[in-house]
């Protein structure tokens, strides 16, 4: 069973992060996903110290509160300040995350709390805290409850806002011509990976968020010229991780999380390797057919 | 020369555009008539581009305002469409043809509408105005500029709209493209519809527009094209570069070359 509970967890994540993660490639913005699950950290101590206690929705809230600052600054640097959308990412992130770790240090003895847990998560630990009724029902774990809402608002969200989240991606001038916000569904997009990012991280880690918002994109690109298809072979991806890594990690005795990121690695490999269309080794022997 | 019309199609009134506050586009009082194929025409870094962006509210103006159908662009967005250059996007995107040609009706479809059967005609008609039908199915990275070019007239055609802005669509472009798009927004002018293309080509200027507006950071001029394309406005709007680009093309038409500028 214990299994089962991790796996599904590993899923939701996946499912979630590779959705939105396909359209964040595309508008080259892949590295905000890593920006906002690192600059959480202040926004969970703040709500921590605030108040003390360790309830998932407080810090829910402050970590959300957080992640929509860090893409509104990142914005506002590139827009105002001028520097590259890169750089604008890179200031911010380290610098609300640092602020995080002098307030971890400085409230050490008060904070149950640690950078670690939230740079690796322990995805391990998802299976022991469970919801229980007072009949004393097990309903399986919170975790696993909490991301199954958040996959259920990512999925509407992709699923609704299709279109326009498909057109400001590809040509923004264009929708914003026909009168399609451009800075509505910016904020919308930024919004969910907010969400997303700040509902996983506590189980899995930031690092494994940023894995599964990168890779199985990166590497569904590869395999497809279609859109809606490169969001299905996406999520196919991400949830073969997750089995895959698991029963690597079970295999090696190793972490998990570490286990499904690199699963992910993998699979980028292997698209880059043996993609129809794109693949390195596919290219090489049509050349050589010319050749001859 | 600036020649203001009755009941204009776009109205702009002291546009004034400006990037790090510097001012790039100066006080422009601008009206164009209905069913114009109308070109801004200027050197590099005139602000033609600029204009018509301000004019489609895609950038943040200094002061002025823009009325399209003597309405605040916001009431007639349904009524606009855009052609950006063919340079503003990624080709590589994984999309095939058809699907940035349906793009063309996301605008009156509104939110969370899926595009229906009605849509995806009038996607496909665009693309046999263009002559792209056969290639409804093929990813937009195996485009040649010509063809990229196409498609993004039939995805403006797809909205069925009633004013055009276009981004040097002539650009990089090959002759047989050219000509086909030429005759295209001829046949939308004489459908009534209104058609302002940012050309920097003055060789074919005259033959392909009835109304131009010259431009260089300021509004040197904007009327019908016989009154507007002479040498003293000319002169005016590219300086003394002019007189030698006009020997040039002088020289080039006494000889029959074609003139026009290939990327």
């Amino acid at each position: 069973m214990n299994a089962f509970w991790i796996i599904l967890t590993g899923s939701l994540v996946a499912t979630c992060c590779s959705l939105l993660g396909c359209f964040l490639i595309l508008r080259r913005m892949a590295m905000v996903g890593d920006a906002i699950s690192h600059a959480v950290l202040p926004g969970i101590v703040i709500a921590f110290m605030l108040t003390g206690s360790r309830d998932t929705i407080p810090m829910l809230i402050g970590a959300g509160l957080l992640g929509v600052l860090t893409t509104f600054l990142i914005e506002f640097f590139h827009r105002f300040a001028r520097v590259q959308a890169d750089a604008a990412i890179g200031v911010t992130f380290t610098w609300l995350f640092a602020i995080g770790i002098i307030l971890i240090s400085v409230f050490a003895g008060q904070v149950d709390l640690d950078q670690d847990c939230v740079l690796y998560g322990e995805i391990a630990y998802v299976p022991l805290d469970l919801i229980i009724t007072e009949g004393g029902l097990s309903l399986g774990p919170r975790t696993v409850w909490m991301l199954s809402v958040v996959t259920l608002l990512i999925g509407a969200f992709v699923v609704l806002g299709y279109k326009e989240l498909f057109l400001t991606t590809f040509d923004p001038a264009f929708a914003a011509a026909i009168g399609i916000s451009t800075t509505l569904w910016y904020y919308l997009l930024m919004g969910a990976v907010s969400l997303t990012t700040v509902a996983s991280f506590e189980s899995v880690g930031s690092i494994l968020v940023v894995a599964f918002l990168v890779a199985p994109p990166a590497t569904a690109y590869l395999l497809t010229d279609d859109f809606k298809t490169m969001l299905g072979i996406a999520v196919g991806l991400g949830i073969l991780a997750s089995f895959a890594g698991y029963y690597l990690a079970v295999w090696m005795d190793g972490s998990i999380a570490g286990a499904i990121a690199t699963v992910t690695g993998i699979e980028f490999l292997l698209a880059f390797l043996f993609s129809p269309t794109h693949g390195k080794l596919r290219r090489q022997k049509r050349v050589q057919v010319v050749g001859h | 020369m600036i020649l203001q019309v009755d009941n204009p199609v776009v109205e702009v009134h002291d546009l004034t555009v400006s990037y790090d506050r510097k001012p790039v586009l100066w006080g422009i009082d601008l009206t164009l008539p209905a069913g114009a194929l109308v070109g801004v025409i200027g050197p590099n870094g005139a602000g033609k581009s600029t204009l018509i962006k301000a004019m489609m509210n895609l950038l943040p103006v200094s002061s002025g305002y823009v009325r399209i159908f003597d309405q605040p662009l916001k009431q007639v967005y349904s009524r606009i469409s855009y052609v950006p250059q063919r340079e503003s996007v990624d080709w590589d995107f994984p999309a095939s043809v058809f699907d940035v040609v349906l793009m063309g009706r996301y605008g009156q479809l509104g939110l969370f509408k899926r595009p229906r059967k009605a849509d995806k005609d009038a996607a496909m008609e665009a693309l046999e105005k263009v002559g792209m039908q056969s290639f409804a199915n093929r990813q937009i990275s195996q485009l040649s500029g010509g063809q990229q070019q196409r498609v993004f007239l039939a995805r403006a055609l797809a909205q069925n709209a009633d004013v055009y802005f276009m981004d040097e669509p002539f650009a990089g472009v090959d002759i047989a493209t050219e000509t086909a798009i030429i005759q295209l927004l001829r046949l939308m002018r004489d459908q009534g519809k209104t058609v302002i293309v940012v050309h920097h080509d003055l060789q074919s200027a005259s033959e392909y527009f009835d109304w131009v507006v010259l431009l260089n950071m300021r509004l040197v001029a904007s009327g019908p094209t016989e009154q507007v394309l002479n040498q003293e406005l000319l002169e005016q709007t590219y300086g003394g570069k002019l007189t030698v680009l006009s020997k040039v093309g002088d020289l080039l038409r006494k000889q029959e070359f074609p003139a026009r500028e290939k990327n």
